[in-house]
């Protein structure tokens, strides 16, 4: 993997956000991202949808993305264009449509009790490094598993399915 | 080593002879199976990728069942691409208005999934056919997309929880309270990336209706899937029904299991699960009084014939409280014209209560019975997150279909106890 360095404010949510909260399933008439960030996050935040900024980041605690299989939830995170979500856990779908649609994510078990909201974090994609440059703390993600690396190298699932196809 | 009914049924599909937990694999998919809210991404992932043909036919689903009968026009407009989607691609398995139903509801009813089988769907609730002895699991819609293109899927084989269920249940629980009452038990993460797995002398004393509620709402624990090993009611179920040859799995007598549990059915009270998680349930005596403004019977989890004809016997002769609205949705048309010979649809009217087309509607806050600001339901339905059917200061309380007729009868949630 590229090295890559993702920078913004942290936006703290509580634990089980499921993805009703992060996108309600009355604007599920859409699959386009700008329409759906106008919503994300709502019914958690219904300020959120105005503050969030592009870099900015989620942080939330366990089990992030619970609930409806709807890949509308990352779709709506990457359209209000957070650059990654930093949680304790992730419910199982989300984990996996996250990465199919290139939303960076971090398991961190003590990262969200430490930072605070506003925060400015950095997180080293490779590493899983996360800097709190607020409160000049360091932590540390699980590093994403091989596997998922490799999907992200080849560009997402729909990339290497591609890359399959045309080699047949 | 031993094999669970779970890593058989993965293990077949991956060309191995043995899995293990936390092993990589790529399964061949028997069905793909999307809806109109997650088909219309995988259909635009399908065409980005340049994919020009499903890897097969007859093994991708296709049900236009959350928003239909189109609520707007953008719904509308969703479900079309689907159809012309499903039309063009000449699938066997696609039901429109008329003749579709509540996805998971619909699909083991036509006998399109049956025991052995390894189910893909870009829906949560697809995990409902490990009910049958399969192992079925959801996603979202670009693995979906991969999957109607490749016809596999790649899957960590999941360790498994064994949930052994004892003693007969006493009179009106249902698979409903069953799993509520462990996802209470276990927490909505309790069963995080794992499969659930159910034996024991009392899953015999449970119907596939209870089965397929039990494995319906094992993502509510976090769960990759749960599963019930095929015994007679399942052959009874299949038989006649499946359109192509079951396979009976069963896990051996040495298969590992990360955690065992006992379940006692034969104690366990009716259940109802508070706003705003699954997991936040009480046993109906502990419930206090809590008015409702809307009562629902339907779902995938809870829209079948055994639900409507609790409820219904229950209502016959009597009334919906004022004040409250209660909406019954048949999940198929089969089951909606069971439910109008046997009398059952009239037994709601009579009661004041309205009965729906088939859809999956208001669980999801789609349409037919959202809940404005402050409002309560109790309902049939699977999750009662904040906003989930309506506003966000609204509230959703789950139950299974004896809680929901003596709710709608007595204007708060109540025991069926209460109204015989």
């Amino acid at each position: 993997m590229s090295k890559k360095i993702l920078k913004g404010k942290a936006h703290m949510f509580g634990a089980d956000v499921d993805t009703d909260a992060i996108i309600p399933a009355r604007y599920l008439t859409t699959i386009d991202p700008v329409e759906l960030a106008k919503h994300v996050m709502e019914d958690a935040d219904p300020e959120f949808p105005k503050k969030v900024k592009a870099g900015d980041m989620i942080v939330a605690q366990k089990n992030f993305g619970c609930g409806s299989s709807r890949e509308h939830a990352p779709i709506a995170i990457k359209g209000a264009r957070v650059s990654c979500v930093i949680a304790k856990s992730f419910a199982r779908i989300f984990y996996r449509n996250a990465f199919n649609m290139g939303l960076p994510i971090f398991e961190s078990a003590d990262a969200p009790d430490r930072i605070k909201p506003g925060d400015e974090l950095e997180v080293d994609m490779n590493t899983g490094v996360i800097k709190n440059l607020t409160r000049n703390e360091s932590y540390q993600a699980n590093p994403i598993p091989p596997f998922m690396q490799q999907l992200i190298e080849a560009g997402g699932l729909m990339a290497s399915i591609k890359k399959k196809m045309g080699a047949n | 080593m031993g094999m669970t009914i779970t890593e058989k049924v993965l293990a077949a599909h991956a060309g191995l002879k043995e899995v293990a937990p936390g092993q990589l694999i790529n399964c061949k998919v028997d069905i793909a199976l999307a809806n109109d809210i997650t088909a219309p991404i995988s259909i635009q992932e399908f065409k980005k990728a340049g994919a020009t043909k499903v890897f097969d036919k007859e093994k991708v689903a296709l049900v236009p069942d959350h928003f239909a009968p189109n609520k707007d026009i953008d719904s509308a407009n969703q479900v079309k691409l689907v159809r012309e989607f499903a039309l063009e691609q000449n699938l066997t398995h696609f039901w429109d208005v008329g003749r579709m139903g509540v996805e998971h509801t619909l699909l083991p009813e036509q006998g399109v999934v049956g025991p052995g089988d390894l189910v893909i769907g870009a829906d949560s609730h697809t995990c409902t056919y490990g009910a049958l002895g399969a192992f079925a699991s959801g996603v979202g819609s670009t693995d979906l997309a991969a999957a109607m293109i490749t016809g596999e899927a790649w899957y960590r084989v999941p360790e498994t929880m064994l949930f052994n269920l004892k003693g007969k249940p006493a009179k009106w629980i249902t698979g409903k309270d069953v799993i509520l009452y462990i996802i209470g038990k276990i927490g909505v993460d309790g069963a995080l990336y794992k499969a659930m797995e159910y034996t024991g002398a009392g899953a015999g004393h449970l119907s596939l209706d209870d089965r397929l509620t039990i494995c319906n709402m094992a993502i509510e624990a976090g769960a990759k899937n749960g599963i019930f090993t095929p015994d007679e009611k399942t052959k009874a179920y299949v038989e006649g029904r499946f359109k192509r040859t079951p396979k009976y799995y069963a896990s051996d007598a040495d298969a590992k299991y990360c955690e065992r549990t006992d379940i006692d059915l034969s104690t366990m009270e009716l259940q109802v699960a508070f706003p705003h998680l699954p997991s936040n349930t009480r046993a109906i005596s502990k419930v206090g009084t809590v008015k409702v403004d809307q009562v629902v019977v339907g779902s995938c989890t809870n829209g079948r014939y055994s639900d409507l004809k609790i409820a219904a016997d229950l209502i016959r002769g009597k009334k919906v409280a004022k004040g409250v609205r209660m909406i019954v949705i048949p999940a198929t048309q089969d089951i909606y014209r069971q439910a109008m010979k046997d009398g059952l649809l009239e037994a709601f009217i009579d009661a004041e209560a309205v009965v729906s087309t088939p859809t999956c509607g208001p669980c999801l806050g789609g349409h037919m019975g959202i809940l404005g600001a402050g409002e309560k339901a109790l309902t049939t339905t699977n999750r009662n997150f904040v906003g989930r059917m309506g506003h966000r200061t609204s509230e959703v309380y789950l139950a299974g279909p004896a809680v929901a007729a003596a709710t709608a009868i007595l204007g708060k949630i109540s025991s069926p106890e209460e109204v015989q």
